[in-house]
C-alpha cells in the first residue's frame, strides 16, 4: 500500500514538473504583460483547482471560493505589511487558515445537500470580505492593505524582469496546490469521494467516512483558493474589499463549470478563460463599437450564458466536450477500421 | 369496456411487454397476475398513459386513448391508483378526495358523501394528512379518491401489498361491490394470486412481458403446474 | 431605549421584505425542488421596469403593477423555456442553470442601464411618524410596505388552502406523479408556481427599491437574507419564511443598528449555519410521516 501511494507521489511529481517546465517555458517567451497575465491565470488555478475537484468529485457547489481567495489575501497582506514574514511564510500561513475557516464550514457542508451548500456558500462570498469595512484599523476598509512588490532575488541576473518574478511566484504557489490536488484525487480519498458522491448510502456501507470526506474535500478546496488568494495579494500588491465582490465567486465557479469539473484539464481551461475572456470580450466591444456599458458588462454576460448553455447541452463542460468529440473521432474512425476489414464485432 | 391489442412496452433494449391482448367488460373485475418483473406495473402505466408503447393500440369504450396524454385519459375516465397506494401524505384526506373529483371536472364537494358513506373510517380522519393513515385507511382513500372521479375503468396496482389478510379480503370485496354496483370496468394487478382470483371474472397470467394464460379464475385454478411456474403457488 | 425600539421598528418593516422574498422562494422550492438563486436578479429587472416608466413620467402605481406582471410573464417564462429542461437532471444542473440566470441577467442590467444605481420613489412619505416629540424609524411608507406583505401572504395562503387551482398547485408539488394520474397538468402548475413567486418577488422588489436602489447587484443581500429566512422557516412552509423573514429582519437590524452594517450578512451567515446545524428542517418542521 506505501509502495502505491510512493507511486502516486513520483507520478505527482512528475506531472508537476513538466507543468513547470511548461510554465517556465512559456514564461520565458513571452513578454512583461503576458507574464502578468500567466501570474493572474496561476492564481485563478490555484483557487479553480480545488473547487474543481469539489463539485467534480465532491458533488457540491460552492460560491464562496471568493471569500475563501479574500481570507487568503488579507492574511498575506497583513503577514507581510505588519509582520514582515518572508513570502513562502505568509503564503503557507494563508492556507492554513483559509483551511480553517473552510473546516467550520466544512463540517456543516458535508450535511448540507446541493442547493443549501450554494445558499450558505452565496452568504459567505457576501459577508466574508465586508469584514474588511468593519474593521478599517487593522484591514484597511474600503482601501485594504498594501505590500511592497517582491524584488527578484540576486541569482536570477539584475536585468530579471519583476513581472516575470511575479509570475513565477504565482507559478509555484499554482504548481504546489497541483501536487497537492492531484495526489488526492489519485489517493484512496479521492475514490472515497467520488463514491460518496455517486452514492452516499453505498458509500457508507462499504466504511467511508461520508462526511468526513466530504469535509475533507471542502477544506482542501478552501486551503486551494486561500493560496488563489495569498498569491493574487503577492501579484497584485493589494488586498482590499472591492477585488472579492460576490461576482468573483460566481465567476470562479461559472469558470470552473464551464472548464469542466472533476479534472485538472478542467482547472486549467477555466483559468485561461478567467484571464483571457476579458480581453476578447474587450475586443469583440471595440470592434463592434459597442457601449461601454456593454462591453464592460460582455464578460459576465458570455459566463451567464455559457453556465446556462452548459448545464443544458453539454453538462460536463469544455473538458468533457473535448473527451466526447475525441471518442466520436475515435469511433468514428473505428467503425471505418472495422469496415475495411469487415469485421462485426463491436 | 377497456380494451388492448397487441402492446408492446420497451424499455431502452428491454422489451418489458411483448404483445398483449386483453379485454376488460364494464361491471367485471379482470385479474392480472405474475411475478416480479412479468410487466404487470408496465402495462398498466401504457394504458393510462404514463409510459409511451412502442406498439399496439387501448381503446376504452370504443375510443383510442393509445397516443392521449395522461390528463386527457383521465378526463376521459379511466383511474389508475399506483402501486404504493399513491396518496398525497401531505394533503388531509378531503383534500385528497376533492382532488379525485377535480379529475372528472366536477365541482369539489360532489360525491364525497358517498365515499364516506363506503369508507366510514374515513370520514372520521376528513381533516388529518393522509401521512396519519395506517395502510388499510390508506388503500380505501386511494380507491375513494379514484371513485370520487366516477370511472369508466379502474387500474389497481398491487392494492393488497403489506396489508393484513383481514384487510385485503375487506378491500377486495368491496372492489367487486363497487364494479357491479357502478358498472365500472377493473383491471386488477395483484401478486396475490388468490385474493385476485377469488374477485375475478376473468384471469390472465403475464411472464417476462407475455400472456401465457388468459381464462377464467376456475380454469386458472384447475392448473397446478401453471399456478406454480408462475406464482409461486 | 429609542433606538431598540427605533431598530424594532426598521426591522419589522425589512423583515417583511425579506418575508416575501423568502415566500418566492419557497413556492418555487415546493414546486419544482429548486432553490431560485436567480430571483434576487429577476425582481431587480423588474424594478428596473417600473424604474424606467417613472422615468418615463408614468404614475408610480401604473410602474408597480407593470412590474408585478412583467413578474408573473417573467416567472413563467423562466419555467418553460429554462427549468423545464432540467427538471429530470440532477439538482445540481437546475442550481447551476439559476446561478447562470443570475450572472446573466445582472450583466445584461448592467448593459442597458449601467452599473451606476440609480433612485426609486416611495409610495408614501418615508418620513417616520412623529410621536410624543421624536421621530420614529417607522413611516407610512413602512406601514405600506407591511401590509402589503401581509395582505399578499393571506391572499396566498387562501389561493392554496381553499379553491381547486390551490388543491392542484399543491398536489403537483408534493406527489407529481400522482397528481398527474388525477389529471392535474403538473407542467402548468409548476408554471404558474414559478408565475406566482416571481410576481411576489416583483412586487418586494419594488417596495425595497427606495432605500436600496436600484443598480445590477444591489438586491444579492435581500436574496440571501430572503434565502436564511426560507431555510429558517424549513424551505417548505410559507408560514415558516414569513416569520423567518420578520425574525431576520429583526436580528439584522440590532446587528447594523449595533455593531455595524458590514456585520448584517455575516449574522446571516451565522443563523444560517446555526439553523442547518441544529434544526435543519427549520423552526416549523412539519410532523414526521408515518410510516407504514
Amino acid at each position: 500500500m506505501r509502495a502505491l501511494a510512493r507511486v502516486g507521489a513520483v507520478r505527482a511529481a512528475v506531472v508537476v514538473l513538466l507543468a513547470a517546465l511548461a510554465f517556465g517555458a512559456v514564461s520565458s517567451l513571452v513578454g512583461e504583460y503576458r507574464d502578468l497575465q500567466l501570474a493572474d491565470g496561476a492564481y485563478y488555478f490555484a483557487a479553480l483547482i480545488g473547487l474543481s475537484v469539489l463539485i467534480g468529485f465532491g458533488g457540491k457547489i460552492s460560491l464562496g471560493h471568493g471569500a475563501f481567495m479574500a481570507v487568503g489575501a488579507y492574511a498575506v497582506a497583513l503577514l507581510v505589511a505588519d509582520e514582515h514574514w518572508p513570502l513562502v511564510g505568509a503564503l503557507a500561513a494563508a492556507t492554513a487558515v483559509s483551511a480553517l475557516v473552510g473546516a467550520v464550514l466544512g463540517a456543516a457542508a458535508s450535511r448540507l445537500q446541493g442547493p443549501y451548500l450554494a445558499g450558505v456558500t452565496l452568504t459567505l462570498a457576501v459577508a466574508l470580505p465586508q469584514i474588511g469595512n468593519r474593521f478599517p484599523e487593522t484591514l484597511g476598509g474600503e482601501n485594504g492593505l498594501v505590500i511592497d512588490p517582491p524584488a527578484p532575488p540576486s541569482f536570477l541576473g539584475s536585468s530579471f524582469p519583476p513581472q516575470r518574478y511575479l509570475a513565477w511566484i504565482a507559478g509555484l504557489g499554482a504548481l504546489a496546490a497541483l501536487f497537492f490536488i492531484y495526489n488526492m484525487t489519485r489517493s484512496g480519498a479521492g475514490r472515497a469521494l467520488r463514491a460518496v458522491r455517486d452514492d452516499e448510502v453505498a458509500a457508507a456501507l462499504c466504511g467511508c467516512h461520508v462526511g468526513r470526506t466530504q469535509t475533507v474535500a471542502f477544506v482542501l478546496s478552501a486551503a486551494c483558493a486561500g493560496l488563489g488568494g495569498g498569491l493574487a495579494t503577492v501579484v497584485l500588491q493589494l488586498a482590499q474589499p472591492g477585488a472579492f465582490p460576490l461576482e468573483l465567486s460566481l465567476r470562479i465557479f461559472a469558470a470552473a463549470v464551464i472548464g469542466g469539473v472533476g479534472s485538472l484539464w478542467g482547472a486549467f481551461w477555466a483559468a485561461a478563460l478567467l484571464v483571457l475572456l476579458p480581453n476578447w470580450s474587450h475586443d469583440i466591444a471595440q470592434s463592434l463599437s459597442l457601449s461601454g456599458n456593454v462591453a464592460a458588462n460582455l464578460p459576465l454576460a458570455i459566463y451567464g450564458v455559457m453556465l446556462i448553455v452548459a448545464m443544458l447541452l453539454w453538462p460536463g463542460g469544455i473538458q468533457a466536450g473535448l473527451r466526447q468529440l475525441s471518442g466520436l473521432l475515435k469511433r468514428a474512425y473505428s467503425s471505418r477500421h472495422s469496415v475495411t476489414q469487415s469485421n462485426p464485432a463491436k | 369496456m377497456l380494451e388492448v391489442q397487441d402492446l408492446v412496452c420497451e424499455y431502452g433494449a428491454i422489451r418489458a411487454l411483448d404483445g398483449v391482448s386483453l379485454q376488460a367488460a364494464a361491471g367485471s373485475v379482470t385479474a392480472v397476475l405474475g411475478a416480479n418483473g412479468a410487466g404487470k406495473t408496465t402495462l398498466l402505466r401504457a394504458i393510462s398513459g404514463l409510459k409511451r408503447p412502442r406498439a399496439g393500440r387501448v381503446a376504452l369504450d370504443g375510443r383510442e386513448i393509445t397516443a392521449a396524454g395522461v390528463e386527457e385519459i383521465v378526463r376521459l375516465g379511466l383511474l389508475h391508483v399506483p402501486e404504493g397506494r399513491g396518496v398525497i401524505a401531505e394533503l388531509t384526506v378531503a383534500e385528497n378526495l376533492r382532488l379525485g373529483a377535480l379529475a372528472r371536472g366536477a365541482r369539489r364537494g360532489d360525491g364525497i358523501e358517498a365515499i364516506y358513506e363506503l369508507f366510514p373510517p374515513l370520514r372520521a380522519r376528513r381533516s388529518e394528512p393522509a401521512a396519519s393513515l395506517s395502510g388499510g385507511e390508506r388503500q380505501m382513500l386511494s380507491i375513494g379518491r379514484a371513485l370520487m372521479a366516477a370511472p369508466k375503468a379502474l387500474l389497481l396496482d398491487e392494492p393488497s401489498l403489506g396489508l393484513a389478510p383481514l384487510i385485503v379480503a375487506q378491500i377486495m370485496g368491496l372492489v367487486r361491490e363497487l364494479c357491479e354496483e357502478r358498472r365500472i370496468a377493473v383491471l386488477l394487478v395483484e401478486q396475490n394470486a388468490r385474493s385476485a382470483l377469488s374477485i375475478a371474472d376473468h384471469a390472465l397470467v403475464l411472464d417476462l412481458g407475455h400472456v401465457v394464460a388468459s381464462e377464467t379464475p376456475e380454469q386458472l385454478a384447475r392448473e397446478h403446474e401453471l399456478l406454480h411456474a408462475y406464482l409461486g403457488y | 431605549m429609542t433606538q431598540f425600539i427605533d431598530l424594532t421598528l426598521s426591522g419589522i418593516s425589512n423583515g417583511a421584505i425579506y418575508a416575501a422574498v423568502a415566500l418566492a422562494l419557497v413556492l418555487i422550492w415546493r414546486a419544482t425542488r429548486i432553490v431560485n438563486f436567480a430571483q434576487g436578479a429577476m425582481l431587480m429587472i423588474t424594478t428596473y421596469i417600473a424604474a424606467a416608466l417613472v422615468e418615463a413620467g408614468n404614475p408610480y402605481w401604473l410602474a408597480l403593477v407593470v412590474a408585478v406582471a412583467a413578474g408573473l410573464v417573467f416567472g413563467a417564462l423562466t419555467e418553460l423555456v429554462l427549468i423545464r429542461r432540467v427538471e429530470s437532471a440532477p439538482p445540481i444542473n437546475a442550481v447551476i442553470v439559476t446561478l447562470g440566470l443570475l450572472v446573466f441577467l445582472e450583466a445584461l442590467a448592467g448593459m442597458i442601464w449601467s452599473d451606476t444605481p440609480r433612485a426609486f420613489p416611495a409610495a408614501f412619505s418615508i418620513q417616520g411618524y412623529e410621536v410624543g416629540h421624536t421621530r420614529i424609524l417607522f413611516s407610512p411608507n413602512s406601514t405600506f410596505i407591511v401590509c402589503v406583505v401581509a395582505l399578499v401572504a393571506l391572499a396566498l395562503g387562501a389561493l392554496f388552502r381553499y379553491t381547486s387551482l390551490g388543491l392542484k398547485l399543491r398536489a403537483a408539488a408534493f406527489a407529481p406523479e400522482v397528481a398527474r394520474l388525477l389529471g392535474v397538468r403538473v407542467g402548468r402548475m409548476f408554471t404558474i408556481g414559478w408565475a406566482l413567486a416571481a410576481g411576489v418577488g416583483a412586487l418586494a422588489g419594488a417596495l425595497v427599491a427606495p432605500s436600496t436602489f436600484v443598480g445590477p447587484s444591489n438586491f444579492d443581500p435581500i436574496l440571501i437574507f430572503a434565502f436564511t429566512a426560507a431555510v429558517l422557516g424549513g424551505l417548505e412552509s410559507p408560514l415558516g419564511a414569513i416569520v423567518g423573514g420578520v425574525l431576520i429582519g429583526l436580528v439584522l437590524s440590532y446587528v447594523s443598528g449595533y455593531e455595524g452594517e458590514a456585520l448584517a450578512p455575516l449574522a446571516a451567515l451565522a443563523m444560517l449555519l446555526l439553523t442547518l446545524m441544529l434544526r435543519p428542517t427549520g423552526i416549523f418542521a412539519a410532523s414526521r410521516e408515518r410510516r407504514v
